[in-house]
Parts: C-alpha cells; structure tokens; sequence
C-alpha cells in the first residue's frame, strides 16, 4: 500500500501513449494537439496493497489540481520551448491553409481536435450556476461583460479538468473478501500486506511516563507533535523518525499545536500559551492567553485561536503577534473545540448539550445548536464544511449537516461514548471511546459516514487522548495514556497533493518561499464568516442604503422611471377622462405583463414537477383509435 | 419723347422749333438791342397765342421752357456757342430709337418683374447654419473610426503596434527547398527521406486549402458588386410599386387583386399537395392558425366597430347588406374547422366544448386544469360527495338544505328524463349491465340535485337537464376511474372479482365520449398536485380524500409542518450498538484517569433534563430581542386630568403608539435546536462591494462577472495567465502610430463583408505560383 507517492514520482505522469506515429521534427505541431505533448519519461504504475478498490473518481480540490498542473507545466517549458515558438508563427498566417486534420507534409493526425474532456469533469470546477433571470435585454456593455466573465469562467474550467489528468494517485479502499467484515481485520494484517514504507508508518511509541498525550500534525502531514499530559514536548518528522527537539516544560501541557509551519508551535501549558520554536527554545509566553485548554490554527487567517478555562475564546494573529478577538462564550469552562476548515469558524462545544460558532469580528455566536442531552465532548468537522460529527455525554455520536439547516442526519448510542472525534481529508470518522478507535466510513464520496458498521477497529493501549488523520497520508495518528500509537487507515488522506500548497517533501528554500506567498496571501481575519463566497457578492444593505441617502440629498431618484405622461392631443381629445383613460391603460398593461410573467414562472416550475413525477411513474395505457372529439360524449 | 408723344403735338413741336429756328437764323446782333429784342419776342408770342387761338379751340398749351444755354440740353436742342451748324440730317437721325436702350429696357423690365430682395441673413444665424452643416459633415467623417474604435475598446488585449508583421514571410516550402544539407550526418537523413519518397518541397494541398487558395479575382468581385446593386435597385422599384399599390383607394380594385391573390394561392396550394404533401401540411397548419386568430380576435364576426355601423346602415342600404353577409361568410369560412389529423386538435376540441356546452359539463375538468379557488371548492363537493355515493341512504342526510327548496314539479320533470334516458341506454347496454346502470342512474340523479341552480323555461329545462346528468355521469365515470386506477397502481395483483366489475362499468360506460377518459388518463398525471393543493385549501376536504385515497400519496412536505418536536430532534432513533467489536476495556487506568472517569460519571448523573428546556428559553428570549419594538408616544397627562393613580386610556394609547414594521422570518424559525444569529457582520461587510458599476444594472449580474477566481490558487497556469494579461502590451523598440485612414477602411472591410476578406491570402497564392 502506498500511502503518499514519492518526490520523484510524484510529479510524473503517465505517458499518454496515444501517438501512433513518431514524430518528425519538422512536422511542428500539430494545431489541436493536447495541452501537453508525449512525456519521454515513463512512470509505472504504482503497485497496490491488498484488496484495493479503485474509485472511478478521484475528487481533488481545485486547488490541488491546478497547483499541480503548473507545476508539471513549469517542467514541461524547456522541453516545449521549440515547438511553442514554431506553434506561434505559424498561428497567424496559415490558420486558413492549415487545418488540424493535415499538416503540410500530408501526415495525417489520428486523434484530431482538442482532446475531449468529460461534462462531469468540467462541471467539478465551474463556479456554481448564475442566480441571474434575464427578463429583458440586457444593455449591450453588459450583455458584452456578462458573456466575457461566462467565457472565462468556461475557458478556466475547462483547463482545470484538463489538468486533472495529471492526478496521478488514485485513493481506494480496504475492501473485505465476499462478505468478510473489514472491522475484523486487524493491523498486523495489514502491515504485512502492505509494502516497507507504508508499513514503516505503522508504529507505537511507548511514552508511559509523561502521561496522556496531545498530538498534532503539521499541515504538510509530514511531523508530529507531541505534548504530554506531564510536561513532556516533543516533535519529529514521523515519517524518518527523525527528532526535532524534545524537551520538558515542567509544567501540564493542555494542548499543542503547529502554526503555520513546522518550525513554530504552540503549547497550552498551565497558566500561558507558550510558543516554541524547533529546536525548542521558547519564543514567547503570551500571558494574555491564560488557562488555556484547547488550541486551533486557522492557517489562511494565521489565526491561533485559544479556548480558555475562563470561558474565552480568543483570536491571536501569530503573524503580527496581536490579538484579535477575545470573546466571551459565557458558557463556563471550554474544553471542546474545533474549526471548519471550509470556512474557519470555531465550533465550540459546551456542557449544556450544545455547539456554539464563532468568528471573530461577532461577539455573539453565528450560530447555536442544540445537539445532546448532556454535555458535549468531542467536536469535529469534515473537510468539506458540510457535517458535523459530534458526541455527549448521553452516550451518543450524531451527525449534523451544516448546510444551513443543522439538522442530525444519524446518529448511534455507543456503550461508552466517543470522547474524541477526527475527520480524515476524503470523509472517514474516528471516534475514540475509552481504549478503543472505531473508524466509520461513507458510502460514496461526499456522504457523509453512516455509523452502522465501522470500517475499522483498533484497541490502543491506553485511553485515546487525543485523534488525529494525518495530511496525505493513510494513516490515523492517535495519542493515548501510555503515548502514541499510528494506525493505517487505507483511505483516509487525499491521495494527491499540491505541491504549491502543502507539500510534503518540499526543501527548507521551498518552505521559505511558500511563507512569503503565504503571508502575501493572508486573509483578514473579519472575513470569516458562515459563508465564505459572501465576499463575492454586494452588500445590498449598504447599497439601499446609499441610494435612499442619494435620493434624500437630490430631492428626487434619479434613477426612477418616468411615469408615464400621455401625449397632448388636440381637437378636445386631450380630455382630463381621456388622459387618465390612456393613462390607465399603460398601467394596465404593465400589470398585466408583470402577472402573464409570473404565471409562466409557475407554470414552468409546475411543469418541471409534473416531469419529474413522469418519470417516476409509468403513464397508465391509453385507449388507441382515431382522436374523439369533445361532441363525442353525445353519441348514442 | 420716345416716340410716344401723340402725333399732334408733336408736328406743333415741330412747327415751333421750325419757328424758333427761323428766329434763331437771323439773331439780332449787338448789345444795345436786347431790351428790343426782349419787346420783340414778347410781342411775337402773343402773336402766335392769338394766331393759335383763331381756329377756336383752346389747345392746351404745352410748357416751353426758353432759357439760354449754350450746353446742349436734354429738353432743347440747341446750337448755341457751338459754332457749329444744326444740319437736318442730324436732326432727323436723333428721333430714331437708339438701339442701346433695349437692353436698358430689358433690365428696366427685369426688375420690375422682380419681387423685394430678401434681406441677408444675420450673422449669427449664418454662422449657425455653417457650423451645423460642418458639424454634420465631420461627424460623418468620424463616423468611420467608430467601429475601429468600439473594437479597440472591447478587446481584451490591445498589442502594440496594432499591425504586426508577419514573422514568417515565406512559405514554409520556400525555407526548406533553399535550405541545402551540409554535414554528412544531415545528408545521410536526407537521402533516408528521398528513400521513403517523403514529400519535401511539394507539399500537398488539402481541398479547404486549394479553395482558400483560390480566392475571388477583382472582376469578379466587381462583377458581383454589380449584381447586387441591380437586385437592390430592382427590389426598391418593385417596393415603391406597392406602395403605390397601396395607396389606390377604389375597392374594387382591391377586390380584384384579393380574389386573384387567393386563386393563385389555391392553385399553389393544389399543386403543392401533389408535389409535397410535407409542405402542403404545413399550409394547412397556417390555415388553421389563421382559424385560430379568427376565433379569438372574432374580427369578422359583427362586433368591430365598422360592422356595427354596417348593421345600422343595413336596414336602409343593401350594399351594407351585402357586405356584412360577406363578412359573415369569411367568418364562418376561416372558423370552419379543418380536418387535419394533428396534435393541435385535442386543445381546440377543449376550447370549442367550452363554447358548446354549459359550464356544468366541464367544471371539473376546469377545476383541475386551473388554480380558481371558487372552482376548486366546487370540486371539493364533488369529491366530498364521491364517497358519499357508495351508500345512497346515507346521502339522502347529507344533502344541503337549499336542494331541499327546489321546486317539486322540476324534479318530477328530471324524473322523466332521467327515465327517458334510462331507455336509451336499455336499447344499448344489455342486460346483465342494466341494473348497474339504473343504479348509476339513481345516483346521478341525486348528484343533479345538488347542482341544479338556475331555473329556466321548461323545453330549456329538460335540454339543460340532459347535458347535466350526462356532466354527472361523466364526472362520475372520472371518480370511477380514479379510484379504479388508483386501486389498480396501489393494489396491482388486487382481488380477481375487481377486474370483472371493471369490465362491466367499462362495457357499460363505453358510449361514454372516450375523450374524457384519456383527460383522465392525462390528468392522472397532474393528480397528486392537485391533491395537495386541495389539502391546502380545506382540511376537511383533505380527510375526506384521505379517508377515499389509498396510502399511496406522497407524505406531506416537511416544510409544511409547523415545527418540529424539539424533543424527538434530541432523541433521534439510535442505532443499537452492536457489541462485538467496539467494547473498550474499562479498568487499568492510572490514578488521573480515574478522576476524568468519576467526573464524568458524575456528569453524566447529572445530565440535564432540563437542557431542552434552558435553550427553549433562551432561544424565546433572543426571538424577543430581536424583534422591532413599538414606540409609545402618549403623554401621560397630556389632555386629561393629572394626578394620581394617572392611567392612560387604552384609546389614547392605541393612538399615539407606533408600531414597528414587521421584521423579516428569522432563519431559524422552522429549525427548533438552533438558533441563527440575525446580526449582521459589519466588519465583513466593509470589505464588500456596496455599489453597483456602470454598466450592471442588477446585483447578480455583476456577481456573476467576479465569481471566477483569479489567482493561481484557484487557475492553472494558463488560465492565470490570460486571465491577468494585461490590457495594453506594447513592444519594445516599435513605434505606435496613431490609427490611419487605411487601416480604417481595412478594418471596416474585415467586418463588413466576408468576401473581400479572402484577397489576402490571394497574394500568398501568387506568390506561391510564383515559385
């Protein structure tokens, strides 16, 4: 099993293998060649564990997608440089002699015309469909700017689902023999089917001294914190086991966690959130973060979001060093805390039974759900933003759908109650519950997991602490009472990922390079919201509100239409009765197409439902034979 | 003096100036002598008045004017101081008319003809009219670089300079042919290449080449120049001749040329049906439009406004007559029916039956068809009474009071026909089928009742009365039908005594019009709309169709529920754990965990009931909070007598309060576990676009135009890259020129016509053929 391709492989591609005949050298280019010309180089295929289930889909992030194709783009360039400059001269002056069927020698090209891309993938990257109703022609400029944002909107898509060619991972599943419960299987079993490397990323760390343990992984997924219960703080790259510092705090450590990078972490100790650098040496206490219990790390905002045994949620901006936001939740101590990584509002979870998110330009909740009897203990979010896994104290796990209506979708009574809850990157849900990890998984990509029958099971050897999935990886890491044990979970990271973004195997000059960009690129942090695309749409409050205060400060609206003012007739026809006659009548007609409108809205929107129950049900037989006509039911 | 003068004095002149001259011959000399001479001429004078005045007449006597001048005078010719002698030849020469005053006379002549000269325009105003006549013809000339410039403005990317030139300038052949192979490693490829015969300097050309190749000749193009100017003069003649034709005012005229137009078209419409029934079917469909318009405008029937004046005048006039007939006839021509076998049919059946028959046939199937709620209650009876049907004892209870008011003599009279009809149908269905018919009967009869509300004349009544039970009938058959088609989707292996009894209705019902059984079979479609639309509007109709209806109805929506129980959201049906696999151990922990488990367990003892409760409140208290408030603005005091125990009567208070405007639905009104912050996120808010740019005219289209991410985050390489092209790229080392008349005129070429495009790529050719 392969769990993260490797650097070198992992930016290749598969050759495409497509052309029949080689190329000449003279031959140029042909005009509708695809995006990328044939790879010399050759990637095998990469061999697969055990029982894999290959997906028909593989669901990258946009982002991912198109990070990767630059890169390989940036690749490609020298290789391309001769033919690109060929291409371009030839453009202008032989588009009309040169058609993609036949170059100038006579070859013929087998595979002409742009190569096709699948509807589904394009519509993967498209923006959402346009919430405009055209109801009369629009003015030209407009039309002419609308049809220009849908044509780039197209045009970018469209090489966006080309670029996912260049996805190479495919991710899969643990799939059981004809019937055979995959709970059942154990991790022994699956080391040994697996190959050395993924079965190196099974391993335990025996840390029985310092207590239970808080884990987290950096985002690349690449290391590992650990902060034990009794002071003990260490971080390694997992994959090498190699260690970056370890050192004792003597003092409880709450919570650890990365900032941005794996350089800088953060450590709730007793009193103050401490920052440490990687070698270890502390390179602040923030004494305004006290009694801190839980830890987050929104990475866009750089945003350190601190829940306190007083009761506050603060925002500490680590890129500046100022603190946000400090609000008060007024629900005592917090010790449950997650965030959405779609959209980087804090859920918080309370001993009354409910879910509170926050943002830090409100000093109330967004929002507040109720979601168990007793208190809330555990929290998390997938990553897509969409569910909400939660369990309390009354023994249940439940499953929210966060899509506006936070309504449980499932939910399961488990004999001891989850105490701690993880999402992995494609949608799998661990639950620890005393010394035992259950995993659930979803029936298809984008539901959300059912929670009848786990996918795995693993008993650890102590009391589950803390549970995390690591980053592009199958593998499950969860810290315990008597230290850390790393479980694989085949399935559970993103199997591609953006080398841009958060790559795993990038050198200390690209880490360098991608803090800049990254702090370039850093979001504000009041621009967290419920919905992330608010900022891409007008405030329409403020907008009524400009207008009302233009139109007071003119005397009149100067964008109103002018009532309708009849004509001056003459020979007495301009009568005060005929004047408000005509006048009527234009009002009139405008209501009267204002209503013809409506009721072709409705009768669209019936006959749209009236199809779908068509389709559902079977039409019933029809007597056959000439038309009858309506006199017909006269007949005797 | 020009010969004008009347002849008479004009010889008296002459006889003067003889005189005069005669005087003048012999002058009297010497100084001394003028008084004399004075005397003289004095007396010579009165000597000729009285020799004037002998031959009695008094002669007007003409002024004579006798001044001495010795310039020559205009009025008298005279000699004097001359020196010189007055010959009579020269006199005689004078009277003539001198030839240089014709021409003086014309012009005399022309200006008498000429009216008053205009006076010269004001200076401003000729100022105005040049600079708007300048004005005017500069914009012309401007008005060619508009497209120019609208192009430059709407494209993406502008590149300068503008016309780039062509990088490869020859053929690609003309490279590779001057190009020689040197090297022995190049020579050796070649002579591999010559070897498989691989075409170097003679490329073939594909057909879409060679046409691209071949591109139109300037004759040619000026040949077809010439083409379409003769089609576009011929078109204009030919439309300013019906114009012309139009505006012929005789009828009969028009007449003629109606009545040869629609030979024509009959004759066309003939031959085409035994060429091309395809087409011909088509202009029957036209026809059958045209009936349509007919049928809906009515504009041939007599109720425009000029056939209103023609049924006044029509009494008097027969011509009148005449026309309105005509008209009538053209009516009745374009609203007879076609018989087409098409689709359009089955609708215009349903209009026509809507004119035919009285509304009581067709309310049901109105009442389904459209939304009208007082229809709707109608139907309401209707079904309310189907099941109703079932037990005709109990019926008889139900019955409205009013049914009870109807007079006794018409039911008697709907007896008769509904025996008479009983006998129709006994000649038709057999036997075995009667029975069941007379009980349908019975029940129909029933129904009619129910219905009946206007009273009429008695042959009106019994008309009326037919159709209707035959409404009810068929309304009848309809419910049948439901219910049996129902039972038939919802029970499909039902009880095998059920299709018999179908059978036999079916055979009993077979005169029945089929049409409303494929209605019904159509409207079974649209049955379950219709359902719930009848539970909206009454709940007591929606038992009843419950209680009639089988359990196959969709469940009603979840929106449609008021709210749902807080409770049974907190206590969704769990799963049961199944225990095999997920048993964690419960012991051997250290002595801290142990204090997590008792606080837990503690916890979990004390597990609030009373969660539910505490967020009802509190979600209660934040509904409140965020709901406008009144204002009161009543003075206690103000207009009454003050004092203590003060109170303000409700009148009063009622009258000086201000009610606030009611706040939009919160979100979380139907979501009972949640409660949804109204707030707004002004901080986010500021960060967004709070106007709308010039040329968007609505919120969504300028959102739609920013939805599209720009940055490589979200874009491949490419697509970052053309979308953040910049707007103006300007070569380095090129001078930009400003835009010249010539490559204006190229441009417009480029988007006018297509044809003259193609003479680029003529120059290639020759310069291909060249080679």
């Amino acid at each position: 099993m392969e769990a993260a391709p490797k650097p070198g492989s992992g930016a290749r591609v598969k050759a495409q293998g497509k052309k029949q005949k080689p190329r000449r050298y003279w031959e140029g280019e042909t005009d509708g060649a695809s995006l990328l010309p044939s790879n010399p180089f050759t990637a095998p295929a990469p061999t697969r564990g055990i029982k894999r289930k290959g997906e028909d889909h593989p669901q990258p992030r946009g982002a991912k997608v198109s990070k990767r194709a630059k890169q390989i783009q940036a690749f490609k360039s020298k290789q391309n440089q001769k033919h690109q400059r060929l291409k371009k001269d030839l453009r202008p002056n032989h588009k009309h002699e040169l058609r993609p069927s036949q170059t100038l020698s006579g070859a013929q090209d087998p595979f002409p015309g742009p190569a096709p891309v699948s509807e589904n993938a394009v519509n993967k990257f498209r923006r959402g469909s346009s919430k405009l109703v055209k109801k009369h022609p629009l003015k030209l400029a407009t039309e002419h700017k609308l049809k220009a944002a849908a044509d780039e909107e197209e045009e970018t898509s469209v090489r966006a689902a080309r670029a996912e060619l260049l996805l190479s991972e495919e991710p899969g599943f643990l799939e059981g023999e004809d019937g055979e419960d995959t709970a059942t299987i154990c991790q022994s079993e699956i080391v040994e089917a697996v190959d050395i490397a993924s079965a190196a990323k099974h391993f335990d760390l025996n840390l029985y001294q310092f207590g239970p343990y808080r884990i987290n992984y950096s985002r690349t997924g690449r290391h590992l914190a650990l902060g034990g219960r009794r002071g003990h703080v260490a971080t390694f790259d997992w994959i090498t086991k190699k260690l970056m510092c370890e050192i004792n705090v003597m003092e409880a450590v709450r919570d650890i966690r990365f900032l941005h990078s794996e350089t800088l972490f953060a450590v709730a100790q007793k009193r103050w959130l401490h920052v440490y650098d990687n070698q270890g040496i502390e390179l602040h206490c923030v004494r305004r973060c006290d009694r801190v219990t839980r830890l987050e790390f929104l990475p866009f905002h750089f945003l350190l979001a601190t829940a306190s045994e007083t009761g506050f949620l603060t925002y500490l901006d680590v890129s500046v060093g100022k603190i946000v936001a400090s609000l008060a939740a007024r629900a005592g101590r917090l010790d449950v805390m997650t965030q959405n990584p779609h959209n980087a509002v804090i859920h918080l979870g309370h001993s009354n039974g409910t879910v509170s998110l926050w943002c830090p330009a409100m000093k109330e909740p967004l929002v507040k759900i109720l979601c168990h009897r007793g208190g809330v203990r555990a929290v998390a979010v997938d990553s897509s933003g969409t569910y909400m896994a939660t369990s309390g104290l009354d023994h249940q796990v439940k499953i929210f759908d966060l899509r506006g209506k936070y309504q449980p979708l499932t939910s399961r009574a488990l004999p001891q109650g989850a105490g701690h809850l993880a999402f992995s990157q494609r949608g799998l849900l661990a639950g620890g519950m005393g010394d035992v990890v259950n995993i659930w998984r979803g029936q298809g990509q984008g539901s959300f997991p059912s929670l009848d029958q786990p996918y795995l099971t693993h008993r650890l050897r102590g009391h589950v602490h803390s549970l995390q999935f690591c980053p592009f990886e199958d593998v499950l890491g969860a810290g315990h009472s008597r230290g850390f044990t790393s479980i694989l979970v085949p399935g559970a990271g993103e199997p591609n990922f953006d080398g841009l973004e958060s790559n795993p195997y990038r050198s200390r000059k690209q880490r360098q390079e991608w803090e800049v960009k990254a702090l370039m690129e850093k979001i504000p942090a009041e621009l967290i919201d419920l919905d992330p695309r608010n900022l891409g749409e007008i405030d329409v409050i403020s907008l009524e509100q400009k207008k009302k205060e233009r139109i007071e400060r003119l005397g009149f609206d100067p964008e109103a239409k002018a009532p309708f003012q009849p004509k001056q007739k003459k020979k007495g026809r301009s009568s005060t009765a005929n004047v408000v006659k005509r006048k009527t009548k234009v009002k009139d007609q405008e209501h009267r197409e204002k209503v013809r409108q409506s009721l072709q809205q409705h009768q669209e929107q019936k006959h749209q439902g009236q199809q779908q129950k068509k389709k559902k049900k079977l039409k019933p037989p029809q007597s056959t034979g000439p038309r009858p006509s309506a006199l017909d039911r006269f007949k005797r | 003096m020009n010969g004008k003068v009347p002849e008479k004095s004009f010889l008296a002149l002459g006889q003067r100036e003889e005189v005069g001259d005669l005087l003048k011959e012999y002058p009297l000399s010497a100084s001394e002598e003028d008084e004399e001479d004075d005397d003289g001429e004095r007396k010579h004078r009165k000597l000729l008045e009285t020799i004037g005045s002998l031959d009695g007449k008094n002669r007007q006597r003409l002024a004579e004017r006798s001044e001495a001048s010795l310039q020559v005078s205009e009025f008298n010719v005279s000699t004097e101081g001359t020196g010189e002698k007055l010959e009579l030849a020269e006199l005689l020469a004078s009277i003539k008319p001198s030839s240089s005053l014709g021409t003086v006379k014309k012009q005399l002549k022309k200006v008498k003809n000429k009216k008053t000269v205009e006076l010269p325009l004001s200076k401003e105003e000729n100022e105005r009219i040049h600079r708007e006549a300048a004005y005017s013809k500069t914009s012309q000339d401007m008005g060619k670089w508009d497209p120019v410039v609208l192009k430059n403005r709407s494209a993406p990317q502008l590149v300068f300079p503008l016309e780039q030139e062509q990088v490869l300038d020859t053929p690609i052949e003309e490279v590779l042919g001057g190009w020689k192979a040197r090297t022995p490693l190049e020579q050796e490829i070649f002579n591999l290449l010559h070897k498989n015969k691989q075409p170097l300097t003679d490329p073939l050309l594909t057909p879409v080449e060679k046409a691209s190749l071949k591109a139109m000749s300037l004759e040619e193009a000026k040949q077809r120049r010439a083409e379409l100017q003769k089609a576009r003069a011929l078109q204009s003649y030919y439309e300013a001749r019906a114009r012309r034709e139009k505006k012929i005012k005789s009828k009969k005229f028009h007449k003629v040329l109606k009545k040869r137009k629609a030979k024509k078209i009959l004759k066309q419409f003939e031959e085409l049906q035994k060429v091309n029934p395809t087409a011909a079917l088509e202009e029957l469909e036209k026809m059958e439009k045209a009936r349509m318009e007919e049928r809906m405008s009515l504009k041939h029937q007599n109720s425009g406004k000029w056939a209103k004046s023609k049924a006044i005048m029509a009494k008097y006039d027969l011509e009148a007559r005449k026309a309105m007939q005509e008209q009538l006839t053209k009516n009745r021509e374009l609203t007879q029916k076609l018989q087409v076998p098409s689709e359009s049919e089955h609708d215009e059946d349903a209009e026509e039956d809507g004119g035919l028959i009285p509304d009581i046939v067709n309310e049901v199937q109105m009442s389904i068809e459209g939304p009208n709620p007082w229809m709707q209650k109608n139907r309401g009876v209707n079904t309310k009474a189907s099941p109703i049907q079932k037990k005709p004892i109990a019926s008889e209870e139900s019955e409205p009071e009013e049914e009870e008011k109807a007079g006794a003599e018409e039911d008697t009279l709907l007896q008769e026909v509904e025996e008479r009809r009983s006998l129709w149908k006994g000649s038709e269905v057999d036997q075995g089928s009667l029975q069941k018919g007379s009980e349908v009967d019975q029940r129909s009869q029933k129904q009619e009742y129910r219905t009946k509300a206007l009273r009429r004349t008695k042959e009106d009544e019994e008309v009326l009365a037919e159709l209707r039970t035959l409404s009810k009938h068929i309304n009848e058959k309809d419910e049948k039908m439901k219910q049996e088609e129902e039972e038939h989707v919802s029970s499909a292996p039902a009880s095998p005594s059920k299709p018999s009894i179908q059978r036999e209705e079916q055979s009993l019902l077979d005169e029945r019009p089929e049409r409303v059984q494929t209605m019904e079979a159509l409207e079974m479609l649209g049955m379950e709309e219709v359902s719930q639309e009848q539970k909206q509007l009454g709940p007591g109709v929606e038992r009843q169709q419950q209680s009639s209806q089988t359990e196959q109805r969709s469940p009603p929506k979840v929106q449609q529920e008021p709210m749902i129980d807080l409770h049974t959201i907190i206590t969704v049906k769990t799963h049961k754990a199944n225990p095999s696999l997920s048993v964690p151990t419960i012991v051997d922990e250290e002595d801290c965990d142990e204090e997590v488990a008792q606080k837990q367990i503690i916890k979990e003892a004390f597990a609030g009931d009373d969660v539910i409760a505490d967020f009802q409140k509190e979600k209660l208290e934040v509904e409140k909070a965020s709901k406008p408030k009144d204002i009161d603005l009543s003075l206690p005091g103000w207009g009454q007598w003050g004092g203590p125990g003060l109170v303000i009567s409700a009148k009063k208070r009622r009258r000086f309060l201000i009610k606030a405007p009611k706040a939009a639905p919160r979100k979380d009104k139907r979501l009972p576990n949640v409660v949804i912050s109204e707030k707004r996120n002004i901080q986010a808010a500021a960060h967004q676009v709070n106007m709308l740019p010039f040329p968007f005219t609505h919120q969504y289209q300028f959102e739609d135009t920013i939805k599209t991410p720009v940055g490589t985050t979200w874009n491949t390489q490419r697509a970052f890259q053309k979308l953040t092209a910049p707007r103006v790229v300007t070569k380095p080392g090129h001078i930009i020129e400003p835009i010249k008349e010539k490559d204006v005129e190229s441009a417009l070429s480029h988007l006018g016509s297509p044809t003259l495009q193609r003479t680029r790529p003529q120059h290639a050719h020759h310069r291909r053929k060249a080679l």
